[in-house]
């Protein structure tokens, strides 16, 4: 880890201003991941600008009744929040998913979403890694790839994106505020994440510099009824290697409204777009939801080793849709 | 001009302040074992992955390998040392005394301070990834052996004690009725053998 | 004043639970471990290891480094103080790896290729990572598999019998009514004690002291006076408090770094290690890849046992997991093999780890017993009881106790064995199959030669030395109630300290043998004491001490199979959609010897259960055959079993006090584990009909494998 400058910010347009244009500088929120990236030399800054302490922190609920969710609250705060668990349960549930009970009081929303992927020749800096190191390949591919991407890949990077919040986020079509050197600004959650494509180093639709100062949730009535499920390789304190994130609105076992995104199988939250639309005004059966994730998983081109998330998403997409009908209907 | 890499930090650590010039680089963890010599606190992983290192912040559990000494300024800290009261164990060290909630030690530390925390996690009404239904409405899940043992999984024990921490952490929580799914893993009546 | 023994009426100490007596001091976080001494101008070793597999080290570019901030050297090939590698210690020679910056030879990734010391540790980690190491790099071969070129049968030699034949196999399995033939693998696990590996040393008034985190602090003593060419008497190692140890924690290249800077630096100097160098510096269990074949006559009585058990070592150093021993002890059969055979590839070499051998191997052979019961239609425990041996398979002994069986019978009593329907993939609840399984358990009981002083102090309390270690086993409060109960003193009379090499030689903590060893040295001393004592008179202000040593009565042991046994039960669910295997409960009743304190010794079985969760479910290093090196080298790549994972787990015992013991202890450290994968294994395939022949059994593996649909056939 080599020396560095801090610096606490105390408020938004300080903080940006801190950082300037320096690209050695990172915003500090609670450090869970950027701290670890340090240690390992993933990660070098040279100054960090902490804003923990940022009037970022409260879930607020707007006009038309969504939620505002600061980008330093925690995931601690984020799932205990009264309004998040009636309101979007699954977002609920896939925060307490993630981690342990200690990171996630560190954790917080914005660092959430900056998180950097788990794989592990990202994490070494002694192999090469085309999103550590542009152009020095990809090790995955050929080597060991068991809990890599099967949607979305290019043939310069195979990894996934390691959140589990933002499988719901994703879910729940949520808005990314930020504030930039010009001003504030914000990005659909679906042109948050880039392609993977040629520079899978460039990972957000950020401008260089900007701080990530709310996510939005606006309002989703079909999210009152969602739950999120994580598979992994322990019970807890692991990543998926497969995650679903689903909400559903059923009425006389017609499908009006349905969400799904996906975790562990992109290089970001997967939102289902083509099995929603499937499933939309279709029966709500388990043959029509395994229709669904057919369709959506048609686009899957696993490796040699993680063909296996495709049967497990497909019958994660089934079993939950399933538990969700049940629960319509009581 | 490059920035200071260093800087001048008062901790206050069980109520104590203590200033002291730190590298920017070095950790809370670090701090407290090399400056303060408060060695309670372990380091297992170095990473967030373990939970060996855990103390309270502002009250609430924190792996202090992530986090950085700098940035704990202005923070109130507890570390394992500042658990007992007077020289009275935690009912929390207590518990993992006499259940054997432990073996070599190591994650002990990290263990209580993380279970204090789950403890009033719980009486403030958190779910945890245990809890059947997240919804206001259901209510406050129990803290049954299930929940103990998902709200204690930040915590990694080598040794393989899980099963009398989760004893531990019950009877700590409710030091009069152990919760369900519990009491019929009772440590039993000590020296139990039975003949062949 | 006078002190007699025996002046109190004290129930035994022995049999009833006490809590560690070091036990206020781990919940406090007073108890210091190695790293957690503080040292006046303490200055911190950070190790750099090799990133390719095999070659040499072209150079070491130290001059940019040492005008870092703070750095004071960088120990390298080229300057490092020489050492002696080519000695013979108290288990034979050592790993070369602990030989560090010898010569510029790579054999593996993860190879010390230097150590950088500074001030401070983020001066010393960011040196190290600073530091520029060139390679001349050369092919390298890491691939493990069953029979792969290169593979041979060791060498037998005093810790290793490489095979055992009687009978004629293949005449056997012709004349076999049903016949089992199936291959096993178990994955690279690693000890990964919560505690990293850490060592600060320093000299102080001509002797080297080193305090240490170790499983025996006279063993690595003797081994670092021997690297450096030291007189014994002017080394020094001690090691209070232990984070664990499983295997792991002899002498390993942090202790020698450690002393190597001191020398040099002429002040104390701390290594720690990280937990990505622990992958590689300090052993690691093989894979093993084992085949089994039993033949049997229709009602399950074996003809057949053949058990070959393969694993891996590195190119510099033969480690041989002795999988296929357990059957030794076991299963007769009237045609009876057993072979160990080993390859070597561009590794680090492996070592002991928690119940080395019986471990993998009774996940192959125990699981292979359950495959005979299904295609025999027996059932597992009425199997093993129609094979059960009158005396050593092999070699014929008697055992000093074997109370298999009644394991079996308690636990199936208490598991509710009894109502179980034979037939998987029978059982759900919402979306999870259930089934349960049974295994056995063994492991060797023996005992090695310790010594150990006792004092009659002037106060009239005791004090026990003895170069014990504690690495979680419970064992420093074993001894104090073993003391005392010889003693016939209450034990807060008793006070024993232990992991301090000037105490004398004394058996490691390993192998289930430590306290047994331990233990009797102290019953030994404190018989002499006592007959001192009697003779009346007073106590001087030093007090009396009587020394013990056990050598003589040690070897005196007749020679007879001694081992602990068990039974191992396991229930489990299984979400073939998802491919999550949850273990509901385990029971584990053992037949291990005398139980000292019950408290600890429970914990003790239980979390050797434990580790047998993790084996069947979890654990797995990855290796990345392109680079020869881990991919995600830490704790969140590397699972063992969290909280969650692990349900009741409950173990118990009969009784099954060793004669020939002065206390009747057999040794428990290792038994939990054994037979407890295979346990889970079996269970799997009764929820499932599916049998898991590789572990970990890991979701992707059952996904793949699914259920196999009983009821349409």
């Amino acid at each position: 880890m080599r020396e560095f400058g801090y610096r606490r910010a105390v408020d938004v347009p300080g903080a940006v201003a801190l950082l300037g244009a320096d690209p050695e500088a990172r915003y500090l929120g609670g450090g869970t991941n950027l701290v670890d990236l340090m240690k390992t030399g993933v990660e070098r800054p040279g100054l960090l600008v902490d804003v923990r302490e940022l009037p970022l922190d409260r879930v607020e609920t707007t006009a038309d009744g969504g939620l505002r969710i600061g980008s330093t609250v925690t995931n601690s705060d984020l799932a205990a929040d009264p309004e998040v668990r009636r309101r979007y349960p699954a977002l609920a549930q896939a925060v307490l998913a993630g981690a342990s009970g200690q990171l996630r009081n560190m954790a917080t929303v914005g660092g959430n979403l900056l998180q950097r992927t788990r794989c592990g020749y990202f994490a070494d800096p002694a192999r090469p890694c085309n999103k550590r190191v542009p152009g020095s390949g990809c090790p995955a591919i050929t080597g060991e790839h068991r809990n890599h991407a099967i949607l979305g890949a290019s043939e310069h990077c195979v990894a996934v994106h390691p959140s589990d919040m933002g499988v719901a986020l994703a879910a729940f079509d949520a808005v990314v505020s930020y504030e930039a050197a010009d001003g504030p600004g914000e990005l659909a959650f679906k042109d948050f994440y880039l392609p993977v494509g040629e520079s899978p180093h460039r990972e957000t639709a950020l401008p260089p510099g900007a701080l990530i100062t709310a996510v939005t949730l606006p309002p989703a009535p079909v999210a009152a009824t969602s739950r999120y499920r994580k598979v992994r390789e322990r019970a807890s304190y692991a990543f998926a290697i497969g995650s679903i994130a689903a909400a559903l609105d059923v009425r006389d076992e017609a499908v009006r409204e349905v969400r799904l995104a996906f975790g562990a199988v992109a290089s970001r939250p997967w939102r289902a777009r083509t099995a929603e639309r499937v499933l939309t005004g279709g029966p709500a059966t388990a043959e029509a939801f395994a229709a669904a994730a057919d369709a959506e998983l048609a686009a899957a081109e696993p490796l040699p080793d993680n063909g296996y998330k495709v049967t497990l998403m497909r019958n994660l997409v089934v079993a939950l849709l399933i538990e969700l009908t049940e629960e319509a209907s009581r | 001009m490059a920035p200071s890499t260093s800087s001048a930090i008062t901790l206050t650590v069980n109520g104590e302040k203590h200033t002291l010039p730190v590298d920017h680089r070095t950790t809370l963890l670090d701090a407290l074992r090399d400056r303060l010599d408060l060695t309670g606190t372990k380091k297992g992983c170095d990473q967030g992955q373990c939970g060996a290192c855990t103390v309270l912040i502002d009250g609430r559990r924190a792996v202090s390998c992530l986090q950085l000494a700098v940035a704990a300024e202005g923070r109130e800290i507890t570390t394992i040392e500042g658990v007992a009261q007077d020289g009275q164990l935690h009912p929390v060290q207590q518990a993992f005394l006499d259940l054997d909630g432990y073996q070599c030690g190591y994650c002990t530390p990290g263990q209580i301070c993380s279970a204090i925390a789950v403890i009033q996690e719980h009486a403030a009404g958190w779910p945890s990834a245990a809890t059947a239904d997240v919804r206001p409405a259901a209510g406050v899940p129990a803290l049954t052996a299930d929940e103990i043992r998902e709200r204690m999984s930040g915590n990694l024990c080598r040794c393989g004690a899980y099963v009398s921490i989760v004893r531990a952490v019950a009877r700590a929580a409710e030091p009069a009725q152990a919760p369900p799914g519990t009491a019929d893993a009772s440590v039993g009546p000590a020296g139990s053998g039975v003949a062949a | 004043m006078t002190t007699t023994t025996g002046t109190l009426t004290t129930a035994g100490s022995v049999g009833s639970a006490h809590v560690r007596v070091e036990g206020r001091a781990k919940v406090t976080g007073a108890a210091r471990y190695a790293a957690d001494l503080p040292f006046a101008e303490l200055a911190h070793g950070w190790m750099v290891l090799s990133t390719v597999a095999r070659g040499r080290v072209r150079s070491v570019e130290s001059a940019p480094v040492l005008a870092m901030p703070g750095v004071l050297t960088v120990l390298h090939h080229g300057n490092a103080p020489r050492v002696d590698g080519d000695y013979v210690g108290t288990l034979g020679r050592p790993d070369p790896i602990v030989a560090c910056f010898q010569d510029d030879h790579i054999p593996c990734a993860g190879w010390p290729v230097a150590l950088v010391v500074a001030q401070t540790p983020e001066q010393a980690r960011e040196a190290a990572e600073a530091l520029a190491v060139r390679y001349d790099e050369e092919s390298h071969d890491v691939a493990f598999y069953a029979g792969r070129p290169g593979t041979y049968t060791p060498e037998n030699s005093p810790m290793l019998q490489a095979e055992t034949l009687k009978g004629d196999l293949e005449a056997e399995l012709a004349a076999s009514a049903v016949v089992v033939d199936a291959e096993y693998t178990t994955p690279q696990e690693h000890h990964h004690t919560l505690e990293p590996h850490a060592a600060t040393a320093r000299w102080e008034d001509g002797r080297l002291e080193v305090v240490d985190s170790n499983q025996g602090s006279m063993w690595v003593a003797d081994e670092l006076a021997k690297l450096f060419s030291l007189d014994p008497a002017s080394v020094r190692v001690r090691s209070e408090h232990v984070g664990g140890g499983f295997g792991s924690k002899g002498v390993r290249p942090h202790q020698v770094c450690a002393v190597m800077a001191a020398t040099v630096l002429h002040r104390p100097v701390r290594v720690v290690l990280t937990r990505r160098q622990m992958f590689t510096a300090v052993g690691y269990r093989s894979p093993t890849a084992q085949r089994v074949r039993l033949g049997a006559d229709a009602d399950g009585r074996l003809r057949v046992l053949d058990h070959q058990a393969q694993n891996l070592t590195s190119r510099v150093y033969e480690f041989v997991e002795q999988s296929a021993s357990i059957g030794r002890v076991m299963y007769d059969a009237d045609a009876h093999h057993t072979v160990h055979r080993v390859v070597p590839l561009d590794v680090a070499t492996p070592t002991w780890m928690r119940a080395p051998g019986e471990a993998p191997g009774s996940f192959a052979l125990e699981s292979a017993l359950d495959e005979l019961a299904e295609k025999c239609g027996v059932d597992p425990i009425v199997l093993r009881s129609r094979n059960e041996p009158v005396s050593g398979p092999v070699s014929g002994l008697p055992f000093s106790s074997r109370n298999v069986l009644a394991c079996f019978r308690e636990g199936a009593r208490r598991f509710g064995w009894a109502d179980r329907d034979p037939r998987p993939g029978l059982r759900r609840e919402g979306r999870w199959l259930l089934g349960t399984g049974t295994a056995a358990a063994t492991y060797p009981s023996g005992a090695a030669p310790s010594t150990a002083a006792v004092t009659a102090e002037a106060d009239g309390t005791f004090t026990v030395r003895i170069a014990a270690a504690d690495i979680g086993t419970g064992a420093r409060t074993a001894l104090t109630l073993i003391a005392a109960d010889a003693l016939e003193v209450r034990p807060d009379r008793v006070r024993v300290r232990i992991a301090d090499s000037d105490f004398g030689p004394a058996m490691i903590a390993g192998g289930s043998m430590g306290t047994r060893s331990w233990g009797w040295a102290v019953m030994t001393a404190v018989d002499e004491l006592q007959g001192q004592l009697a003779l009346g008179g007073d106590i001087p202000p030093e007090g009396i001490t009587v020394r013990s040593d056990t050598s003589a009565a040690v070897a005196a042991l007749a020679a007879k199979e001694r081992h602990s046994f068990g039974a191992q039960f396991a229930e489990v669910a299984v979400d073939t959609s998802s491919g999550e295997v949850r273990v509901r409960r385990m029971l584990g009743i053992f037949a291990a010897g005398r139980i000292v304190n019950p408290l600890t010794a429970r914990s003790q079985f239980v979390g050797g259960m434990t580790w047998g969760i993790s084996m069947a479910l979890h654990e797995e290093a990855v290796r990345d055959q392109a680079s020869g090196s881990h991919v995600s080298a830490d704790l969140a790549g590397y699972h063992f079993a969290a909280n969650a994972d692990v349900p009741l787990v409950e173990a118990d015992w009969v009784d099954d006090p060793d004669a020939d013991d002065p206390v009747g202890i057999k040794g428990i450290g290792e038994i939990g584990i054994v037979g407890a994968a295979a346990a889970i294994a079996n269970a799997v395939w009764h929820a499932t009909g599916v049998r898991h022949r590789h572990l970990p059994i890991r979701p992707d593996r059952v996904l793949l494998s699914g259920s196999r649909d009983i009821a349409s056939g």
